[in-house]
C-alpha cells in the first residue's frame, strides 16, 4: 500500500511562500504522455518546481540534455562538477529550496563527491542527478563507468539507481521528498544511458511509497513538560542554538522563546543569522573561536536547551569536560544525534518550529522563569565587557584582515548575505559581520570544505537574485574553485568576492606558529611574495571587474567601489597581512576551560563567582 | 552480544547499506544471515553484535534512518529461540566411524555425506550446542567445516513482521 504525495510532502519546505509555490506545481497533475526517460526526468523536475539546475553534460548524461533546452528549468553550465555542486548548495541554504546539480558518470560523478559529502555534513537539501552507464555495462569497468552509488552510501541521506525508466517520476518525487523532510540531506539519483533513452509513459502525480521513512515532527507532550521544568528549576540555563533551527524555519519562534525566558543564548556557526547578533541576550558563537561569554555560559551552565545542534566537537572541545555541570535538554529532528556525543536528560525528537512553539507554551503555564537569571547575566555581562571580540592592529604596516571583513559588514548590511570559505577568514567574517537574518550566513562548516565561497555565492546569487552576495574568500580556498567566476559573467550572476589574500593557508599557518614552533611548511602560496596568481588580472581574464586593494585607508573606497558594480562579478584583493591570527581559541583536543582570549592571555573561570 | 531482527525493504543493496553502516561507524559483525520473510517484499536481516547498550542505541538509530529499513527488534535470548546451521567434514576411518556417529546421534545432528576416510555431518543448534558438538568431533580431525549466521525469532505467538510500517510495504 502506497501513501499519495500531500502538498506537504511534497513541498520544497522552509519558506512558507517557496513551500506554496512548490505544491502549487507539485499538485499539478499532468496527462500520462509517452516520452522517452530523458523526457520523463526533465517533466518531473518540472512538476516539482525545479527553477533552476547546475551541471555539465558527458556521454552517459546527454540524453537529458535534450529536453532540458526546451525545459523551463534554467539549467546553468558550469566549469567543474564541483562548483555545480556547491552550488546547488549555495542556492538551497539561500532559499530552503531543494538545490540541484547534474553530471556525467564516471568523473563527472565522482567531482561532485566533496559538494556531496559537504550538503550531508551540513545537512542541507539537495538532489544530484548522475548519469550511468548503460545496464548491459554497469560492472565491465566501461568507459566512464564509476559506482557512484556505492561511493556516495556514506553520503548521502539516500541514493538510487534507476533501473528502468518508468520509475523515474516516483524516484525523482522521492529523492526530493527525502532531501527536503525530516533532517534535509543530498540524495544523489543515478540514472543509466539506455533508461535516459528508453520510451516510456510520463504520469504525474506519483505515489511516494517510503514506508521506512516517518519523520517525527512533534515532541512528546511529556518530554516538553519536563524540559520546561528543568527550564523553571535552572538557575544558569543556555539556549544552546544549533543549524537546525534555521533549517525549521523557527526563529521567530526561537526569539520568542528566548524573550519570554530572559535565557541568553548562544547560535553554532551553523546558526548564525538564527538570532539576531544585536540582541542584548545573545551572547555570540560557541565553540574553537567562540566568544569568551559564550563558551563561558556552556562551561558554567546548569542546564543546557539543546535546539537542533549536535554538540560538534569544534563546539564541545574536551568532551568529558564540556558543561560538566549541565543537565541537557536536547531537541533534534534526528533521533541519532540525541545522546550521540553527550548525554541528553530530556530527549525530544522532532522539528524545532514544533519543539520551540511547545517549549513556549509549555514554559508560560509552568511557574517561575522569566527574569530569575539576574546573577547569571551578571557574570555574563561582566564576561561580555571584559572579554570583546575584538583584534590588534598590524604593527608591521600590514592591513588587518579582520578590518577588511568588519568593513564589509558594516557597508554591505545585514540585507546581505555572506558566504565564505574556509579558514581564518571563515571564522573572522563569522566574529565581525553582524548577522541579523536567518539565510544570510552560508559556509561548510562540518566539512570544512575550502573552495566552498565562490560556488555557493554563484549559486546563493542565482536564488535570491535582488540580494547582495559577498563572497568573502580566502587566497586558497579561491584557487580551488575560482573558474566557476567564468559562469558567473557568462551566466550574468554578479557576485562579489573579496579574497582576503594573506599569501597563505593561514589557518594552517596559525596553527605551525601555535604548536610547531613557527616552521612554516607548505604554507606559503606565493599569492604575495611573487603576486602568483595576479588576482586582478585573473578576475578579469573570467570576465569579472578585478580590483586591489592594500591600505586601511582604501578599504571602504573600494568596497564601496565594488558595490556600484551590479552587471559583473567583482573579485577584490585585499592584500593583507598574514601574522593576524584568530582569537578567542581552544586548542583542538583541549577543554573549553583553557579557552586562550588572545596569545598567552587565558581568562580564569575559576576565580569567577558562580 | 545482542541479536537484532531488522526487517527491510527487499531491493539491490540493501546488506550493502545495512552492514556498510556497521563498518563506518566501528561496529564488527559477529554474525550476519539474511534471507526473504512470509512477505516477499520484505526481507529479514538477524545481525549478531558485540557491543555495549549505549554504542549499540547508536547504532540502532543509524540504523532506523537508512529509508529501506523498515524495523529494528532487538531479541532477548530468553525470549528468542536463536538457531545456527553447521556442516563439518570429519575425519572417521572405518575405527572412528562409530565413535563419531555416537557423538552425533547424542547432539541430534545427522550424517549427509560419507567417503571412506570422512564423515559430513551437518547441526542446527544455538551458538553454544554447536560449540559443544566442534569441541567434540575436534579429537577426530576437522578437515572442513562452514557455519550460517545465527537466524532467530521470538517465543510466543507475536510476531515483529505485522505493525502498519510492514503493512504499508
Amino acid at each position: 500500500m502506497t501513501r499519495p504525495p500531500t502538498p506537504e510532502t511534497l513541498a520544497q519546505r522552509v519558506s512558507p511562500a517557496a513551500a506554496q509555490a512548490g505544491a502549487a506545481q507539485a499538485g499539478a497533475a499532468a496527462q500520462p504522455t509517452s516520452t522517452t526517460g530523458a523526457g520523463s526526468l526533465v517533466r518531473s523536475l518540472e512538476a516539482l518546481g525545479v527553477e533552476v539546475a547546475f551541471g555539465i553534460p558527458g556521454g552517459a548524461i546527454l540524453p537529458a540534455y535534450d529536453p532540458l533546452y526546451d525545459s523551463k528549468v534554467r539549467h546553468i553550465l558550469v566549469r567543474h562538477e564541483q562548483g555545480a555542486g556547491h552550488a546547488a548548495t549555495g542556492y538551497a541554504q539561500a532559499t530552503g529550496k531543494v538545490g540541484v546539480c547534474i553530471a556525467t558518470s564516471g568523473p563527472g560523478a565522482t567531482n561532485l563527491v566533496t559538494p556531496i559529502a559537504d550538503a550531508y555534513m551540513d545537512s542541507v537539501p539537495m538532489v544530484a542527478i548522475t548519469g550511468q552507464v548503460a545496464r548491459p555495462s554497469i560492472g565491465t569497468d566501461a568507459f566512464q563507468e564509476a559506482d557512484i552509488q556505492g561511493i556516495t552510501l556514506p553520503i548521502t541521506k539516500h541514493n538510487f539507481l534507476v533501473q528502468h525508466a518508468e520509475e523515474i517520476p516516483q524516484v525523482l518525487a522521492q529523492a526530493f521528498h527525502l532531501a527536503s523532510t525530516g533532517r534535509p540531506g543530498p540524495v544523489l539519483v543515478d540514472i543509466p544511458k539506455d533508461v535516459l533513452q528508453a520510451q516510456t509513459i510520463f504520469t504525474w502525480p506519483t505515489d511516494l511509497d517510503l514506508p521506512g521513512y516517518r519523520p517525527t515532527l512533534h515532541p512528546h507532550g511529556k518530554q516538553i513538560r519536563e524540559a520546561a521544568r528543568l527550564i523553571a528549576q535552572s538557575k544558569r540555563p543556555v539556549l544552546y542554538v544549533g543549524g537546525g533551527v534555521l533549517k525549521a524555519g523557527a526563529t521567530d519562534g526561537l526569539r520568542r522563546l528566548a524573550e519570554q525566558t530572559g535565557i541568553p543564548v548562544v547560535t553554532t556557526l551553523m546558526a548564525l543569522g538564527a538570532f539576531p547578533d544585536s540582541h542584548p541576550q545573545h551572547l555570540g558563537m560557541p565553540g574553537m573561536h567562540g566568544t569568551v561569554p559564550a563558551v563561558y555560559a556552556l562551561q558554567k551552565a546548569d542546564l543546557l536547551v539543546t535546539l537542533g545542534a549536535r554538540f560538534d566537537d569544534r563546539v564541545t572541545g574536551r568532551l568529558d569536560s564540556f558543561a560538566p555541570d549541565a543537565k541537557v535538554v536536547h531537541a533534534d529532528i534526528d533521533p541519532a544525534e540525541i545522546g550521540k556525543n553527550r548525554h541528553a536528560d530530556v530527549p525530544i525528537v522532532g522539528d524545532a518550529r514544533h519543539v520551540i512553539d511547545e517549549l513556549i507554551a509549555a514554559v508560560s503555564g509552568g511557574s517561575g522563569g522569566t527574569g530569575a537569571y539576574a546573577a547569571w547575566w551578571g557574570q555574563l555581562d561582566d564576561l561580555r565587557e571584559r572579554y570583546p571580540l575584538g583584534y590588534d592592529e598590524p604593527t608591521d604596516g600590514t592591513l588587518a584582515p579582520q578590518y577588511v571583513i568588519e568593513r564589509i559588514g558594516k557597508l554591505a548590511g545585514p540585507e546581505a548575505i555572506y558566504v565564505a570559505g574556509v579558514g581564518q577568514h571563515q571564522m573572522w567574517a563569522s566574529q565581525f559581520i553582524s548577522y541579523e537574518k536567518p539565510g544570510t550566513w552560508l559556509n561548510s562548516g562540518g566539512a570544512g570544505t575550502m573552495g566552498y565561497a565562490v560556488p555557493a555565492a554563484m549559486g546563493a546569487k542565482v536564488g535570491k537574485p535582488d540580494t547582495t552576495v559577498w563572497a568573502i574568500d580566502g587566497d586558497g580556498c579561491f584557487q580551488m574553485t575560482n573558474q566557476e567566476l567564468a559562469t558567473c559573467a557568462l551566466e550574468g550572476i554578479p557576485v562579489k568576492i573579496a579574497v582576503i589574500n594573506n599569501g597563505n593557508l593561514g589557518m594552517v599557518r596559525q596553527w605551525q606558529t601555535l604548536f610547531y614552533e613557527g616552521r612554516y611548511s607548505n604554507t606559503e602560496l606565493g599569492t604575495h611574495k611573487h603576486r602568483i596568481p595576479d588576482f586582478v588580472k585573473l578576475a578579469e581574464a573570467l570576465g569579472c571587474v578585478g580590483l586591489r586593494c592594500e591600505t586601511a585607508a582604501d578599504v571602504d573606497k573600494t568596497i564601496q567601489a565594488a558595490m556600484e558594480i551590479n552587471d559583473a562579478p567583482v573579485v577584490i584583493d585585499f592584500t593583507v597581512g598574514k601574522d593576524a591570527m584568530v582569537w578567542p581559541m581552544v586548542a583542538a583536543g583541549t577543554s573549553n576551560d583553557e579557552i586562550m582570549f588572545a596569545r598567552d592571555v587565558r581568562p580564569n573561570f575559576d576565580e569567577d563567582e558562580l | 552480544m545482542h541479536t537484532l531482527s531488522v526487517l527491510v525493504e527487499n531491493k539491490p543493496g540493501v546488506l550493502a547499506r545495512v552492514s556498510g553502516l556497521f563498518s563506518r561507524r566501528s561496529f564488527n559483525i559477529d554474525s550476519l544471515a539474511v534471507g526473504e520473510t512470509e512477505n516477499p517484499d520484505v526481507s529479514r536481516i538477524t545481525i549478531v553484535v558485540n557491543a555495549d547498550s549505549s554504542p549499540l542505541e547508536q547504532v540502532t538509530k543509524q540504523l532506523n534512518k537508512l529509508v529501506n529499513v523498515l524495523k529494528i527488534v532487538e531479541l532477548d535470548p530468553v525470549q528468542s529461540v536463536q538457531r545456527e546451521l553447521l556442516l563439518v567434514k570429519v575425519r572417521a576411518d572405518r575405527v572412528q566411524r562409530s565413535q563419531v556417529m555416537e557423538t552425533v546421534e547424542l547432539f541430534r545432528a545427522k550424517v549427509i555425506d560419507v567417503a571412506p576416510d570422512t564423515l559430513t555431518i551437518e547441526a542446527t543448534g544455538n551458538p553454544d550446542k554447536l560449540d559443544a558438538l566442534l569441541r567434540d568431533l575436534e579429537p577426530y580431525g576437522i578437515k572442513e567445516m562452514v557455519q550460517s549466521g545465527l537466524v532467530a525469532i521470538g517465543r510466543g505467538s507475536r510476531s515483529i513482521t505485522t505493525g502498519p510500517a510492514l503493512r504499508a510495504a
